[in-house]
């Protein structure tokens, strides 16, 4: 007990802040274009949803270190999209903080799309055309109508994103790399101090991290559970 | 306030190629299901959208594939009323009614108010839809269709999802409601006793066509098409072949009957309703009898339902429906005949 009070006063808490910014970024980005995505989806025809299904949902199915694998060919500065960026704008992805913003929306965006795009297949499709023939826009029809109609379902897959935003490892350690107080996520972090045999330190992350991610879902489903009284329950 | 309709789609299975014009201002159109008249009431609505054709209403061109011209619903002025009510499910009744209303905060509050009165929803204005009743779904449905007061209001089967007590009391208060709107109303239906209580004007469709276009007392009266004349209720309906100008037979009933005078000439088949048989001679010229041979009762609430043979060799039965006021066939039984007055043969044309 001596020790874990010792570890906790010396803690560096940096990867907790890294891990809660990018995070919370990955899930924001993720939120607005899996939605674009998922009602593009759902109004596209059946064949083109199928390959754009296909292609928005492979990051899911595939290992993240395929992702990483993927987002190094594009922004390495060694790549001609990489150099470019680093070249004109001096943007440079890889070894970056926004490296860990990519890497983490690119792994969280398919949970918020194909939640999304469920919960948009389920609604009557006569909300929308009795909508319509009172005079709503398309855009206020979405936003006034839709999206609340889809709440639940939109609600589970940005809390999704946001854990599986928070807890990344594979493609961030590709493409950001765990270089501490800048890119060293908490699941970074845990991983490296396991290396050193240092379980006390990874089980003090291990705690913040589990604390962490229960205490946002549960104020998440407890706000926007308030907004969704029309559910009825089991 | 006219409409015309003329409009072309064809499906993998289906062809709808409908077309009608019409003054009324109660206009009903019936229909088995899957005869397309959901889906001509959408293609108004501009819900649903004809590969050809035209759509006008009171000289406002909805759709003419002529001239690319495509309304879209929003523009249309074109209150729809969905078999489900359709009534956004996260929204309280008050929210749902002024939703679509573009105006100033305290005349929107104004008019909420105005329609939660006239369509007796007051207490529900915090309501979700999900907690309210059929009826009363039904109600704020209406309200919210009726509150930026359209040009015309479509009615898409709006009683079938209720059950049979309250379904007549809310098709009584649905025609209250609708009784001072000046409007073009259009009634789809599958059920005679809806377009009969509610229509001036009736559209038969079947198959994807507009059979017939008469007044509802016409309609009723004279069927003329086999389509219509199940759908207006008639359960005898029989296949004839003319013997000559005078007679004809019925091989389902193997009965040969007098044509009468008329001009029936080009009719395939006869209709003879279940109640017009009576027990007793009609005492009018040219009577028909008609032998019971083999019968089977069945009893329902307030009458008998007799399904008789006219002979040995007939294949098809015919139904009779009687009052047990008229005739209580469990006390006395079936009759040996029954008559029919010969004007109760209505002759019909198959297409």
């Amino acid at each position: 007990m001596e020790e874990v009070r010792r570890i906790m006063a010396e803690l560096d808490w940096s990867p907790l802040w890294i891990s809660m910014k990018t995070g919370v970024v990955a899930t924001v980005i993720s939120f607005f274009l899996g939605i674009y995505a998922a009602r593009k989806s759902v109004q596209a025809g059946p064949r083109i949803k199928a390959v754009l299904d296909g292609i928005l949902t492979l990051p899911m199915v595939l290992p993240p270190t395929v992702a990483g694998f993927f987002l190094l060919l594009i922004f390495s500065v060694r790549r001609p999209f990489g150099a470019f960026l680093y070249g004109n704008f001096d943007i440079k992805v890889v070894q970056s903080w926004a490296g860990c913003v990519i890497a983490a929306t690119v792994i969280a965006f398919p949970l918020m799309y194909r939640n999304a795009r469920a919960a948009f297949e389920q609604i009557d499709i006569n909300l929308i055309h009795a909508a319509r023939t009172l005079g709503m826009s398309e855009f206020r029809i979405f936003w006034t109508v839709v999206m609340p109609t889809a709440g639940p379902g939109v609600t589970a897959g940005t809390i999704l994103a946001f854990a599986r935003a928070l807890g990344e490892y594979g493609a961030t350690s590709m493409l950001a790399g765990n270089i501490p107080g800048k890119t060293g996520t908490i699941s970074q972090k845990i991983a490296m101090v396991i290396q050193d045999g240092d379980y006390l330190t990874a089980g003090v992350w291990v705690g913040i991290v589990m604390v962490i991610a229960f205490g946002m879902i549960f104020v998440l489903n407890l706000v926007l559970g308030r907004r969704m009284r029309h559910i009825k329950r089991w | 306030m006219a409409i015309e309709v003329r409009i072309h789609r064809e499906f993998d299975d289906f062809k709808l190629d409908v077309q009608f014009q019409s003054e009324s201002r109660r206009i009903g159109i019936l229909g088995a299901s899957g005869c397309g008249k959901s889906l001509t009431l959408k293609s108004i609505a501009g819900i649903e959208r004809p590969e050809t054709g035209k759509i006008e209403s009171a000289g406002k061109v909805f759709f003419d594939s002529a001239k690319k011209i495509w309304m879209p619903p929003q523009e249309r002025n074109v209150g729809y009323l969905f078999q489900n009510y359709a009534l956004f499910p996260t929204m309280t009744v008050e929210k749902n009614i002024g939703i679509a209303l573009r105006c100033g905060k305290k005349e929107k509050e104004k008019k909420v108010r105005d329609m939660i009165e006239r369509f007796s929803l007051q207490g529900l204005e915090k309501k979700l839809p999900g907690q309210l009743s059929g009826g009363q779904q039904q109600r704020t449905a209406l309200a919210r269709i009726m509150i930026y007061e359209p040009d015309m209001i479509l009615l898409d089967e709006p009683f079938s999802a209720l059950d049979s007590y309250l379904k007549e009391q809310t098709q009584r208060e649905c025609l209250e409601l609708l009784q001072d709107y000046p409007g073009t109303v259009i009634l789809v239906s599958h059920s005679r006793d809806e377009i009969y209580r509610f229509s001036e004007e009736v559209l038969v469709m079947d198959g994807g066509k507009a059979v017939i276009q008469k007044t509802v007392k016409e309609l009723f009266e004279h069927p003329q098409k086999v389509a219509a004349a199940k759908l207006t209720g008639c359960k005898n309906i029989e296949e004839i072949v003319w013997k000559d100008g005078k007679h004809l037979y019925v091989p389902g009933w193997d009965m040969v009957i007098p044509a009468g005078m008329g001009n029936v000439g080009g009719a395939q088949a006869i209709g003879i309703r279940a109640h017009e048989f009576t027990t007793e001679r009609t005492e009018s010229d040219g009577e028909l009898v008609f032998p019971v041979y083999k019968s089977e009762v069945k009893e329902d609430l307030f009458e008998y339902h007799v399904q008789f043979f006219t002979s040995e060799r007939a294949k098809t039965p015919v139904v009779w429906k009687v009052s047990k006021k008229l005739w209580d066939v469990g006390e006395k039984g079936v009759p040996k005949r029954l008559h029919l007055r010969r004007e109760h043969i209505l002759f019909l044309e198959r297409e």
